[in-house]
């Protein structure tokens, strides 16, 4: 499960040692925009060995690198593929061949190091106006993406509009984010709230991701996960609701019956099949029991 | 009559017949902007008078000028609850023949009253005092809010001298220290510089670690089933410990929780819990910032105690015994729960008690904060390397990677564990922290003993040797 | 292999970092260690240089390491980027 992730700036030890524990569900090691050019070396190696030697404990781990017009993107995938972080987020992909290049290259070093092919995942990072128009192109360009996640800050400059607060100007961007994502059969992940003292908008936020439809949601500050973990997680009455959508499934095959209803509701397979995503939810979370 | 106020202090001295061997005493609520301190033992040494033993509730850097008088044989003998790291590291390098005794703030007025530890001649610094020595510290250009350390000094000593930068007319309205006890008055220029005396304002945390404590801290005390009407409390001016009151407000306001007080050292935090309706009062015994000195001078409900009523074992009562939750800061913290707040990895002095084990023996629930380690310093270790409060007295170390509950109170660790706290074994804590910071070094305890540390009883439950 | 050709720097002093100090020599290593951990991670320290400098063949280096509390990775990453940059490779 992955409500709330985490940004980390890749070549500040203090911070990166305790990223474990600050509640996200995934970590994403920056080696990108958090990192001056003249330390990219020292990020990817430090990153390198802050998964190899320390790991993150339950945390997903997911590495940002460098964009592919780049000369940086090649070496960090070099430091970082043989440590096997569960997903790459290459920044600015604006098209399919985009995801095609560190598709190829990550097979290659897999396949260089004794790897299972396609055992490192992809979240490709859009972040342009033409990445949003590609959105679909680029959720579907091969079987290493997993998710595609959207970064307003650099969208709402490709734009040429201002980022606010409310979020107007990527609006549209949202929507098709979520219904590209949803077509080509992965996950979908909101931009970060960046103002960090702002603790009561960052619920607002995340409240109106979730109900477009988006997965999760990231941040750059710690003290937006908890935020981002509540209004991500299912409500116990739609835990609730789950167990009744699965038990009326059960007694309704006991019974022989082909169709089951549920409060005067016709029960459909996406009803079910969401029902078993809350309860999975639920379990992972410790609220759930067997159904 | 105006008999009791002199012209200077050497005058106040003579007057007093300080003798050499004698014991002279100081309070600290000028924490680092006090001046009198220096003033008056320069003027006591430039008298000749020598082998004093001092009896200052803390000691700190602004303080240092105490190694010349050291090393002149002005001072013999330290008694005091705590020390900053400037004196702390020359006396654990060996500047005193005598150990320095270490109390804690209720030991300390209990060695006064019960003849123990008698003090002579007494120094009170007062932002505010009459002719009579009638003396406050609500008001003045260095005010500090309360004089609560003070008390013993004036209530026991043989003379009592009080220094003021602000004397003002007979009878000084909402006076701490009464008359009756003081029989001489000094003003000075000043009495400290404000900017050391209180901070401006306390501030929380911004540190995600120490907030990721707060709220664990906070979820202990709502699964603890202490939080309830009539609720207790008291914390530290540690910045996760602020985190944790501020992340308790929310709760109490919310859940309309009415607590009975919280007591020791107060920071604005605590003054906007009380006017948030989160407690009936305040219990004063030291000032931390301008907030608290502003509401103990205005609000009834902010009060001011004495030391003895604080934390005293000697007393009848004390408030530290009516707590419920303490929360509280460590250096290390071994694996049988006992606690160092004395000296630093090094072995070096850098703090002490205070109020730590008198509240920690006191309070129903006695919560350790501290990060799991700091740097690549692992905080829990097999034996601290001074035990400043005994583990029997702590119920509970929250860190950043999980709770460890001391095993005697079996059931806190069941409702932790029902509440869904990360509840570890505190052995497991420490493997834990040695996993990520390796296993550091075993320092060897030798040397003299420079210091001991006096527990609240007056026993010696640990001593301090040089480095 | 591992021949440092320049003077070089990597990591920082902020607390939990090292600031690794490369610079070329004639004859052997020299380690000069400064750390706030020194009397409880000296030897830990000193071993995890050695032993990258090793994994690097670097046979030859004046090294002046400056220590906040740096966990192991972390000294061995700042190593390894000094190390990288003092050949000549960053």
């Amino acid at each position: 499960m992955r409500r709330s992730m985490l940004f980390l700036p890749g070549n500040t030890p203090n911070i990166i040692q305790n990223g474990e524990i600050l509640g996200a569900d995934a970590v994403i090691l920056d080696l990108e925009d958090a990192v001056a050019p003249t330390e990219k070396d020292s990020a990817r190696i430090l990153v390198r060995n802050a998964i190899k030697y320390m790991g993150f404990g339950r945390c997903e781990v997911i590495v940002r690198i460098n964009s592919i017009d780049t000369d940086f993107w090649k070496k960090d995938l070099d430091a970082i593929i043989p440590v096997k972080p569960s997903l790459i987020m290459p920044p600015k992909t604006s098209c399919a061949q985009d995801v095609l290049a560190v598709d190829a290259y990550i097979s290659q070093l897999e396949e260089k190091l004794g790897m299972e092919p396609g055992s490192v995942g992809l979240i490709p990072l859009i972040e342009t106006a033409l990445g949003v128009e590609n959105a679909f192109q680029i959720a579907s360009a091969c079987k290493r993406v997993k998710a595609i996640f959207l970064g307003g800050e650099d969208l709402t400059a490709d734009l040429r509009c201002k980022r606010t607060k409310e979020g107007h100007e990527i609006s549209y961007a949202r929507s098709r984010m979520v219904c590209a994502a949803r077509a080509a059969g992965v996950e979908v992940y909101d931009t970060p709230f960046t103002d960090v003292n702002d603790d009561e908008g960052i619920y607002t936020d995340a409240q109106y991701a979730r109900s477009l439809g988006f997965t999760g949601k990231s941040s750059i500050s710690p003290r937006h996960v908890k935020a981002i973990n509540e209004v991500f997680s299912p409500s116990l009455k739609d835990i609730d609701y789950a167990y009744e959508v699965m038990e009326a499934i059960r007694i309704g095959k006991e019974q022989g019956k082909g169709a089951v209803a549920l409060r005067g509701k016709m029960i459909d397979a996406p009803i079910v099949a969401r029902a078993q995503q809350t309860i999975q939810a639920a379990i992972e979370l410790g609220l759930g029991r067997e159904a | 009559m105006n008999g009791k106020v002199v012209k200077s202090l050497r005058e106040a001295i003579e007057l007093s017949g300080l003798k050499s061997g004698m014991s002279v005493s100081f309070h600290h609520h000028l924490r680092n902007g006090d001046y009198t301190l220096n003033m008056v033992m320069d003027e006591i040494a430039a008298l000749g008078i020598k082998d004093l033993t001092l009896n200052a509730s803390s000691i700190f850097d602004t303080h240092a000028p105490l190694e010349e008088h050291i090393q002149n044989h002005v001072v013999r003998k330290i008694n005091t609850n705590y020390m900053s790291a400037g004196l702390g590291h020359r006396i654990s390098e060996g500047l005193m023949e005598e150990p320095v005794d270490f109390r804690t703030h209720g030991g300390r007025p209990r060695d006064i009253s019960l003849g123990i530890t008698p003090i002579d001649v007494a120094f009170i610094a007062a932002p505010a005092a009459d002719c009579a020595g009638n003396c406050s510290g609500k008001v003045g250009p260095s005010a500090c809010g309360s004089l609560g350390y003070a008390f013993p000094d004036a209530m026991y000593a043989k003379k009592v001298v009080v220094i003021t930068d602000n004397l003002m007319p007979y009878p000084l309205r909402g006076w701490s220290i009464p008359e009756i006890y003081v029989d001489y008055v000094v003003e000075v220029d000043a009495i400290g510089n404000p900017q050391g005396i209180v901070s401006g304002t306390t501030k929380i945390t911004r540190d995600p670690v120490g907030l990721i404590m707060a709220e664990t801290a906070v979820k202990v005390i709502q699964h603890s089933g202490l939080l309830k009407d009539g609720f207790s409390f008291q914390t530290g001016a540690g910045g996760a410990s602020l985190a944790a009151a501020q992340f308790l407000k929310e709760i109490m306001v919310r859940d309309k929780i009415r607590g009975s007080f919280a007591s020791g050292g107060i920071t604005g935090y605590l003054v906007d819990m009380l006017n948030a309706g989160c407690f009936e009062s305040l219990m004063d015994v030291q000032c931390f910032d301008l907030k608290a000195v502003e509401s103990i001078r205005t609000n009834p409900a902010h009060q001011e105690i004495s030391a003895m009523q604080y934390a005293s074992p000697a007393a009848a009562s004390a408030v530290v015994d009516k707590l419920d939750v303490v929360i509280l800061g460590a250096t290390e913290i071994d694996t049988n729960f006992n606690v160092n707040v004395h000296t630093d990895s090094n072995g070096y002095i850098m703090g002490g008690s205070g109020g730590h084990s008198d509240t920690a023996a006191g309070a129903k629930l006695s919560m350790i904060i501290a990060p799991l380690f700091r740097a690549r310093l692992p905080i829990v270790t097999d034996r601290v390397s001074c035990i400043s409060t005994p583990g029997r007295d702590i119920d509970v170390l929250v860190t950043q990677r999980g709770v460890a509950v001391n095993p005697k109170n079996q059931e806190l660790m069941q409702r932790l564990k029902d509440g869904g706290l990360p509840v570890v074994d505190i052995n497991e804590l420490k493997e834990i922290a040695e996993r990520i910071t390796g296993k550091p070094q075993k320092k060897t305890r030798a040397g003299r003993t420079v210091a001991n540390v006096i527990y609240r009883d007056g026993n010696v439950i640990d001593t301090i040797k040089s480095v | 292999m591992g021949k440092i050709i320049q003077r070089a720097t990597a990591g920082t002093l902020e607390s939990s970092d090292v600031l690794v100090t490369l610079e070329p020599a004639q004859e052997g290593l020299e380690i000069e260690l400064n750390s706030v951990v020194q009397n409880q991670f000296g030897a830990a320290i000193l071993e995890t240089v050695q032993e990258v400098l090793k994994e690097l063949d670097v046979q030859d280096a004046r090294i002046s390491i400056v220590d906040r509390g740096a966990l192991d990775c972390v000294i061995r990453a700042r190593v390894e980027t000094a190390v990288l940059r003092g050949e000549g490779e960053c």
